[in-house]
């Protein structure tokens, strides 16, 4: 658990964070939105004391952060930024082994350790091993800085923007391993990007900043049904706002018990977004699909109008 | 059409040299200038056979470049270089038969001309092959050998210069270690002094915006100006603690202008190294939780150390021509021979202090350069 106890750091004139307070569960995935210069990038760097506070206390299962060694404390967490930041000057390997190394894990274990999570994040070891940076393309080099943050099986995972210079078929891949990974190891992950459908995508709570204060802290769908002031409803989107909706409820959800017939095509999985049903819908010509469990088991049919029922 | 004009331009200048400029002077003794001798004139069976590598050297710039062409090239201008000391030297022999033992034969400037068109048309070629580190060690390692087999074999024997080096051989020797002494004496300050002050300069701006300038200022000096204004002080603290050993001539001196010379290019690329670590990487560093000396060690030092290195090599060539103008301060070294045979107005003697310290230079210039190399390609 992470503990943001009015949290407020100034560069200068400039309040960076005013006055942030706000709890990120265990297990939780926490994104951090707003626009440049909101302040989301400087709070997200306080908890591994990148960033100093001036005023306030962060806390980690109730501990004060200022309080421990700042090293110690930055290997325990995962840290992944947007320009990557891989060493160059060592094989991928060996980036990925950074914090292991550092903590002095036995050489098998770590070896052991760098073979499963390249195979995690979908890395040919034996093809990728001895390669050095610089050799591998804008998504290998994120999922190298991917598996080097999980390297130490963290308990906290701080990601800042690490998807947004990636092309959008590769964010969009990497979002959903990223995804898969926090439902498989139940890491804590505090997530910073100015993208509200990736936010809308991945987090099960959004912290909305603006101008270093913290605006909304809510579930996504609270988020989209109640947003707080225009800043928050810019992000949601004035004109897609309804499609954003969407993305955050399933097919399984909205499905009713099939009395009669099950139309006919490919059912959907239950998890599937309505935003992604209604497109099935449009691009099969059809109004009604077929929606099935994760058993495979027949749950019911999702019909055109059950996606615009309040 | 020519294919390589860098070649076809060294080829003009080569013929040029061979046709209108002396290939050796003779002299009845060493004061005297000496009669000009062409190179026809050297060109007899079988030692003129030397030359015929230039005839693919003429023909080369119109063939259409390739790796073959290429390799043949810097194998024909290799030899040519090596032929030509070895025509030299035979010829100086046969003058020697007929002549007094006073009497001298020394290189002409023809000679200097095609055996500079032969080094250079061979660098040229092995810059366009594009080599890889290994590859040029050995390429570098066979030239070197070609290039001393005539010396090796006691073919040069009857050359002025060789003649003086019989003459000085003691001196000689000593002259070379003392000259390697007083650049390594330097270095060691150098890199105690540069290398902090370097990564210091990097951090801290101010510290930067002095010790540039300061730097800058002490490399406009003429290296002779800058041995006379150390005269003066150190000669004072001499002459007021004569038990500290310094004194105003002789290797102190020295040793004290090489570092302050040395000392810009050193703390320049040092600071030049590290601003070149992109700062997403130390960001990284830090925050996969690396100690501040960890991040120096692991990360810093790595990646600045090409650079780093490039700049040892600008020091150390450097370095070594500044220590032959220290022996005007008695430092001693090749120079101390240099300056002998200008003021004796013996030519001979001026190259046999010069050509070491050029291939003194060469050496260092070439084992730094490949160094830099060796760490492109690993960058582990």
């Amino acid at each position: 658990m992470i503990a943001f106890e009015g949290v407020t750091k100034r560069f200068g004139p400039w309040v960076a964070v005013d006055d942030v307070s706000f709890t990120v569960e265990d297990g939780a995935f926490c994104v951090l939105i707003g626009p440049s210069g909101s302040g989301k990038s400087t709070l997200l760097k306080t908890v591994n004391r990148l960033v100093v506070p001036d005023a306030g206390t962060v806390r980690i299962d109730g501990e004060d952060i200022a309080a421990l060694p700042a090293e110690e404390l930055r290997r325990r967490m995962g840290y992944v930024i947007q320009s990557v930041g891989l060493f160059p000057h060592w094989t991928v390997e060996r980036n990925i082994a950074t914090v292991p190394s550092l903590l002095g894990w036995p050489k098998a274990r770590v070896r052991d350790r760098v073979i499963a999570l390249m195979e995690l994040l979908h890395l040919d070891p034996e093809r990728f091993r001895g390669a050095f940076p610089h050799q591998l393309s804008g998504g290998q080099q994120q999922r190298v800085g991917v598996a080097r943050a999980l390297a130490a099986e963290p308990r906290i995972l701080l990601m800042d923007e690490p998807f947004s210079a990636l092309d959008p078929i590769t964010r969009g891949t990497l979002q959903a391993e990223l995804a898969t990974i926090h439902r498989q190891t139940g890491t804590t992950i505090v997530f910073v990007t100015h993208d509200m459908d990736e936010a809308l995508k991945l987090a099960d709570r959004i912290a909305v900043l603006d101008h270093g204060r913290l605006v909304q802290h809510a579930a996504p769908r609270d988020i989209l049904a109640r947003p707080a002031g225009d800043l928050v409803r810019d992000l949601v989107g004035r004109e897609e706002w309804g499609l954003k909706r969407l993305a955050v409820e399933t097919a399984g959800e909205r499905a009713r018990p099939a009395n009669g017939g099950v139309p006919d095509g490919e059912p959907l999985p239950g998890d599937t977004p309505l935003r992604r049903a209604l497109s099935e819908m449009v691009s099969r010509g059809t109004d009604r699909l077929a929606v099935v469990d994760e058993q495979g088991r027949p749950a019911g049919v999702l019909h055109l109008g059950d996606l615009v029922r309040p | 059409m020519i294919g390589n004009r860098v070649l076809f331009a060294l080829a003009v200048a080569a013929v040029a040299a061979a046709a209108a400029l002396p290939f050796l002077g003779f002299a009845p003794n060493r004061l005297l200038s000496g009669r000009p001798i062409p190179l026809s004139a050297a060109l007899e069976l079988p030692w003129g056979l030397a030359v015929l590598p230039g005839v693919w050297l003429l023909a080369a710039p119109f063939l259409r470049p390739g790796r073959g062409v290429l390799a043949a090239t810097v194998a024909a201008a290799v030899l040519l270089a090596s032929g030509l000391l070895a025509l030299a030297g035979h010829h100086a022999a046969q003058l020697a038969a007929l002549a007094s033992p006073a009497a001298r034969t020394s290189f002409g400037s023809g000679f200097w001309v095609l055996e500079a068109a032969a080094l250079l048309a061979a660098l040229d070629g092995v810059r366009r092959l594009g080599l890889a580190p290994a590859a040029r060690i050995a390429v570098g390692a066979g030239a070197a050998l070609l290039l001393a087999a005539p010396l090796l074999a006691g073919q040069l024997d009857q050359l002025s210069i060789l003649k003086e080096y019989a003459n000085r051989r003691d001196v000689f020797a000593d002259a070379v270690v003392r000259h390697g002494v007083i650049v390594a004496a330097a270095l060691v300050p150098t890199l105690l002094v540069g290398v902090p002050l370097g990564v210091l300069a990097q951090r801290r701006h101010a510290v930067g915006r002095v010790v540039f300038p300061v730097l800058n200022v002490v490399q406009t000096i003429p290296s002779i100006a800058l041995f006379g204004l150390l005269l003066a002080p150190l000669s004072a603290l001499a002459g007021a603690w004569p038990g500290l050993g310094i004194s105003g001539v002789g290797l102190g001196p020295a040793v004290i202008a090489l570092t302050l010379y040395s000392l810009l290019p050193i703390v320049r690329n040092v600071a030049a190294g590290l601003d070149g670590v992109p700062a997403p990487v130390r960001q990284a560093a830090r925050g996969m939780g690396m100690t501040p000396r960890q991040v120096f060690l692991r990360v810093d030092v790595p990646l600045a150390l090409p650079v780093f290195l490039s700049g040892l090599r600008i020091t150390l060539v450097q370095a070594v021509g500044l220590a032959a103008v220290a022996a005007l301060i008695g430092a001693g070294g090749l120079g101390a021979i240099m300056f002998q045979g200008l003021f004796a107005n013996a030519l001979d003697l001026v190259l046999l202090g010069a050509v070491p310290v050029i291939l003194l230079a060469v050496a260092v210039d070439s084992a730094l350069r490949l160094a830099v190399a060796l760490l492109a390609r690993s960058p582990a």
